[in-house]
């Protein structure tokens, strides 16, 4: 019998630029989203991802051929694109929306299928969410459309020769771990890895990167928003609490708000 | 009639007309064509303009100094140690051969980049981004611009990646006059190799360094001419006899070294024997914008702290920050920082395009190092209480500040320089 050839795994990350996780977020004056005039970042949890695809590439456990790193943004995304390749991407990818447009999940989702058909990737790892919008959405819609497994909230992802895949998940009651084979897609948790710091020869290196641009139009991809945002507003300012002086009066004041 | 008299009398100096017409004419037009010399550009920009690549390392060496540097910064200081843990990751991340070519193992990145990074370093400790401003601006740029092929591809390497150096020209007779220095190199018969004999002092790096560039005279009697300078790896005979204890930036080791018959082979002259006093003076040059950079973020360090606290800090119903004294005060230094940077950047930008750039480096660092003191005292006040505690790590830029007006160049050095520039100018 042939021995099966080592698989070759293409790895798509895709990453978002998005608001610094230091910044002060406050609500913009028209009351319907933030004020993006703050710096902005790329995604920490999709850090994580570019990060654990680079330690697969090292580890060598399975042959990986290539890491492209996408992002579907307005012009200055390109910025979060060479920072991946600075980090140690291969290539990066770029579908250009207008500025301060939304891209909603499914829109994402969507324009990922389209560059996986195409393009032919084994494996996605992306961050869980991402922290401006929180919606943690866009890796179980995608693995729905493409019918591909997937491995959310992952802390530890294995990938053997043959597309063997273990995932640990992190989840509420505990760890749970998974196996998969892959084409398959894998989102991030926190715990996964600490992403390593674009070390400045490889700064040099990524100029040399390509990063291929694309207008949704020339993918036939429409990204408009389903949803329209209505307001935005602070939450309301904790009032204080009171003090008691027993359990007792613990037990009857929560009684009164009704708790127990 | 009086007015008109007075303004003429104070307006014309005291000669017979002609003269007096040609005198003021001839150095304004001196002045004018001075400036003229610097060609036009089709659209100038700011100086808060930077490469895709400076910007990308700016970020870089942010959060590395911030998550990795920063939680060490008072065990370094307590201690008057760095940290080796801290020194690999400056080797891992290419910043410690910036501006060193790709093929000797460096980053190949301008000397802004340079600058941007001991900036950033110096923000969140200005002792980590003294090692790195002298191995880079000091060391490696020594190598770079003087030393002959062979010496480069021996030793710029391993400065790149592994081995930190040290510049040693001040000696205990000689600090500001660095032409009096007195180690000396003596040529041994076989002419192969020379031999050392001196001491060195308040060396920078010299207790993490494995590579010193030394100067030192291979004929007193030809006086500053015969100075030259060498390389060499610390195993030739470097001793270190004293390791000083200091007012500020304690975690970057300041030392005594001795040379006692140390042998150094022909090979290790960097340039030539005899021109080492010019490599000394041109290199410093550079050096001192870097320092500049280290006094701006300093600068920048110690005001970030300090008014995060002030805004956090109430007293009378408010943030203290926005009592409307303390907003004149951070406006104040606000605007001094953003002076010094600015004349650093430009200093730094004036060498990369190859222009004259000795008055500017000179002006970026005397004034860096002093409005540095300024903003880190006041930083210290702002805080109040907790400024003043070691804890809170807000008087450790006081302290590091001082040393800004003395080394690379005392600030009376560094007035001098640019006073010389203007007598130029200005004399008749």
């Amino acid at each position: 019998m042939r021995p099966t050839l080592p698989r070759l795994v293409n790895i798509l990350v895709p990453v978002k630029r998005s608001i610094d996780y230091a910044v002060k977020i406050r609500v913009a004056s028209d009351g319907k989203g933030v004020d993006t005039n703050v710096k902005h970042s790329m995604n920490p949890f999709d850090e994580i991802a570019v990060e654990e695809a680079i330690r697969l590439r090292e580890k060598k456990t399975t042959k990986v051929d290539n890491i492209t790193a996408i992002s579907i943004g307005p012009a200055k995304a390109v910025d979060t694109i060479r920072t991946a390749l600075a980090m140690g991407a291969d290539s990066g990818i770029h579908i250009t929306t207008p500025e301060n447009a939304v891209v909603e999940p499914i829109a994402v989702a969507n324009a990922l299928k389209k560059i996986i058909d195409d393009k032919k990737f084994d494996l996605v790892i992306m961050g869980k969410q991402a922290i401006d919008d929180d919606s943690g959405s866009t890796g179980g819609m995608l693995a729905g459309l493409l019918g591909w497994s997937q491995g959310s909230f992952a802390s530890k992802l294995e990938v053997e020769d043959g597309g063997k895949v273990n995932v640990t998940r992190e989840i509420d009651g505990g760890l749970e771990k998974i196996e998969a084979k892959l084409p398959m897609i894998v989102t991030t948790d926190l715990r996964l890895n600490e992403p390593r710091y674009a070390s400045l020869p490889n700064i040099m290196k990524a100029k040399k990167k390509k990063i291929e641009t694309f207008k949704p139009e020339d993918l036939g991809l429409d990204l408009t928003p389903r949803f329209e945002t209505i307001s935005v507003s602070e939450p309301p300012k904790r009032q204080g609490g009171g003090k008691v002086e027993s359990v007792d009066e613990l037990v009857s004041k929560m009684k009164e708000a009704g708790v127990i | 009639m009086l007015v008109r008299s007075l303004r003429s009398s104070l307006l014309r100096p005291r000669l017979p007309p002609s003269q007096a017409l040609r005198a003021i004419s001839t150095s304004s037009i001196r002045r004018q064509v001075q400036e003229i010399t610097r060609p036009a550009i089709d659209t100038p920009l700011s100086l808060w303009n930077f490469t895709e690549e400076e910007n990308m390392l700016r970020e870089t060496v942010r959060r590395f100094a911030e998550d990795v540097i920063g939680p060490k910064v008072s065990k370094m200081d307590e201690e008057e140690k760095m940290d080796p843990e801290v020194i690999q990751g400056l080797f891992d991340n290419g910043l410690m051969g910036i501006e060193t070519s790709a093929d000797m193992g460096g980053s190949e990145c301008s000397f802004t980049s340079a600058i941007i990074a001991v900036e950033e370093l110096a923000r969140v400790d200005p002792s980590v981004a003294v090692l790195c401003d002298v191995h880079n601006t000091l060391v490696n740029t020594v190598l770079r611009l003087y030393g002959s092929k062979e010496v480069q591809e021996k030793w710029l390497p391993d400065l790149a990646t592994k081995k930190v150096g040290s510049f040693c020209l001040s000696e205990p007779a000689s600090g500001s006059d660095a032409f009096a220095l007195q180690t000396t190199a003596k040529l041994d018969s076989s002419g192969d190799f020379y031999t050392l004999n001196g001491s060195k002092m308040w060396i920078s790096n010299s207790a993490e360094a494995d590579t010193f560039l030394v100067f030192a005279n291979v004929d007193p009697s030809k006086g500053y001419k015969g100075i030259t300078c060498f390389v060499m790896s610390k195993d030739m005979g470097v001793e270190i006899a004293k390791k000083e204890k200091k007012l500020g930036i304690r975690a970057s080791s300041t030392c005594l070294l001795s040379f006692d018959d140390v042998k150094i082979p022909k090979e290790n002259i960097v340039g030539e024997v005899g021109k080492g006093y010019k490599i000394a003076i041109e290199i410093l040059n550079e050096g001192r914008i870097g320092i500049a950079a280290q006094m701006v973020g300093l600068a920048q360090g110690a005001f970030d702290k300090s008014l995060t606290y002030a805004y956090q800090r109430k007293q009378f119903g408010k943030p203290v920050g926005e009592f409307q004294g303390m907003g004149f005060q951070f406006a104040d230094v606000a605007t001094e920082i953003e002076a010094a940077r600015l004349l650093t950047y430009n200093a730094a930008r004036l060498k990369e395009e190859g222009r004259p750039f000795t008055k500017e480096a000179a002006m970026a660092k005397y004034f860096a190092s002093v409005i540095a003191q300024k903003a880190a005292g006041n930083a210290i006040e702002w805080a109040g209480g907790q400024g003043f505690v070691r804890e809170v790590g807000l008087e450790k830029y006081w302290r590091d500040s001082k040393i800004g007006a003395i080394y690379e160049g005392t600030s009376n050095i560094q007035l001098e320089t640019i006073a010389k520039f203007l007598r130029k100018e200005y004399q008749t």
